[in-house]
């Protein structure tokens, strides 16, 4: 039973690392663009949820009705302004651009919010649980991470392959040029893909400042875990990505379990042996 | 009738290529045009700058008396320009209708609705929920047809439809033209077969390294002199 309860936290904490991984499979999907910056910019809608907090009193959750909002816009802005002018048949100027975004992020936050690590109080949230049978109890807010993660793709998913914002998006990732033909604008396009990526990255964002502290420089870790979950998963299909985030939280509480120590070092492993034996991940989309 | 397209003087480049020396060509409202010429006469490169598909362009592309050039692609279509593109060029992860759904986006009003592309079509109306790249190419040309007489152009142009296909579907497509013309849309037909081209059209440019080797009415000039501007010789 107790090991049941291990893989079950696994499973709840997966949720969160498929939120991180959700707007950079968005973003890879359509525009073909590897954005170095994600986890960063998970950090800053962090600091912008503790921003809102602290001006407005909202609770945590409720600052995500600004939040989200806010760092929408700002993926439109993004995109408009700096990523579209990156894009092209080169893959390497949109990397170059966004690790050196990544930089900026960083170090922004660290000149205007201090190296001290901080985080967000949910109140009696953190703590809540219920039990199940006798060895395993389930957290109210990891249980709300994962049901927002099974939501969150829901809703990509629906909006992807239902809608005509979505078809405009498959349309542009198929074949850029003769989507414009079809009256696209391509450089609108992707700035709605990229805000609708930072809409995903603020809620993943608030997630991350209750659940654990954070600071500055926490970014390339969560990227790394986005990253991982998305290939895990296989690249393009969203509901993979969501299997991706649970074997790599399944396998750091494993990893957890047998040694403290290990628990970060388990995801990786669990990753490298994915990428082994299925290449393109367990699933990979079939066209295309 | 007044000049829908004036091309005058029109020089377009890849780069460090030069693709088009100076075109100059006319599209009367309602008139279907041949465009003739051997590989690498630069046919499609004179359909893709209409479109605002070339980057390095020089001269004047007018349309209705407004200048193209330096326009978007997509504020192109939206003024009734059509590309049926070389290849066919469907979207794979769409299904055929989403194809023409998508082609129908820029919603400029006229005859051409999903309702008219499948009477026009009908194995379409079959195939509607079929990924496209499911289909036969003579279906995926009729798709790729369909996608660009759902934006209601004006002006269709017609990159190789032939490319690729058997006989028998070739015929069956070129049948349908006149269904597509017949309603007052002016046609820019790029063909390797120059019979079937000059068969569909009432003049044709015939271009030879990038310049108008030969102009005007398939029936003023004779196969040789016809032949002689489409080698060069």
């Amino acid at each position: 039973m107790e090991f049941a309860n291990i893989i079950l936290q696994g499973v709840l904490v997966g949720g969160l690392y498929a939120l991180f991984a959700a707007g950079l499979s968005l973003i890879f999907g359509v525009m073909r663009l590897v954005n170095i910056a994600h986890g960063d910019l998970i950090v800053l809608a962090a600091y912008a949820a503790m921003v809102v907090v602290q001006a407005t009193g909202l609770h945590p959750l409720g600052a995500l009705v600004l939040v989200v909002p806010l760092l929408a816009t700002f993926g439109y802005a993004l995109q408009r302004l700096i990523l579209n002018r990156t894009l092209g048949k080169d893959l390497l100027p949109p990397l170059l651009v966004t690790f050196g975004l990544s930089v900026i992020l960083q170090n922004g936050l660290l000149e205007v919010f201090t190296a001290d690590s901080r985080k967000l109080n949910a109140g009696v949230l953190e703590v809540a649980s219920f039990q199940l049978g006798d060895a395993i109890s389930i957290g109210y807010l990891p249980l709300l991470m994962f049901a927002t993660a099974v939501g969150v793709i829901a809703g990509l998913q629906f909006l992807f392959y239902r809608t005509a914002l979505g078809r405009a998006f498959r349309a542009t990732s198929d074949d850029a040029e003769v989507a414009q033909l079809m009256g696209l604008d391509r450089r609108h396009i992707f700035a709605c893909a990229m805000a609708l990526c930072l809409a995903v990255v603020a809620i993943a964002g608030v997630f991350l400042a209750i659940r654990s502290n954070f600071d500055p420089f926490m970014g390339p870790g969560r990227l790394i875990f986005g990253f991982e979950a998305v290939i895990i998963g296989g690249l393009g299909n969203l509901w993979g990505t969501l299997v991706g985030g649970v074997i790599l939280g399944v396998a750091q509480a494993v990893g957890a379990e047998i040694n403290p120590g290990w628990q970060v070092l388990a995801g990786h492993l669990a990753f490298i042996l994915v990428l082994a034996i299925r290449p393109t991940g367990l699933f990979p989309r079939i066209d295309g | 009738m007044s000049d829908l397209l004036e091309i005058d003087d029109l020089h377009a480049f890849y780069g460090d290529f030069q693709a088009l020396h100076g075109v100059s060509l006319r599209v009367r409202a309602g008139e279907v045009q041949a465009l003739i010429g051997a590989n690498g006469a630069g046919k499609s490169t004179l359909l893709k700058s209409i479109c605002g598909l070339v980057a390095g362009r020089q001269g004047s592309v007018r349309w209705r008396g407004a200048e193209l050039l330096g326009q978007a692609p997509n504020r192109i279509v939206a003024q009734g320009i059509a590309l049926v593109p070389e290849g066919r060029r469907l979207f794979p992860s769409l299904s055929v209708e989403e194809n023409l759904i998508l082609g129908g986006q820029v919603a400029r009003p006229g005859p051409w609705s999903l309702r008219a592309v499948y009477d026009l079509f009908p194995i379409l109306q079959e195939k509607r929920a079929a990924p496209s790249t499911s289909l036969s190419g003579g279906q995926q040309q009729m798709v790729s047809i369909g996608r660009a007489l759902m934006s209601n152009p004006e002006l269709i142009l017609l990159d190789e439809l032939s490319l690729g296909l058997a006989p028998i579907v070739i015929k069956d497509i070129y049948a349908r033209l006149p269904r597509i013309t017949g309603q007052g849309m002016a046609a820019i037909l790029v063909e390797q077969d120059v019979t079937r081209a000059l068969g569909s059209a009432s003049a044709f440019v015939c271009l030879a390294e990038g310049r108008v080797a030969l102009a005007g009415a398939p029936g003023a000039f004779g196969r040789e002199a016809i032949s002689a501007a489409y080698f060069g010789t």
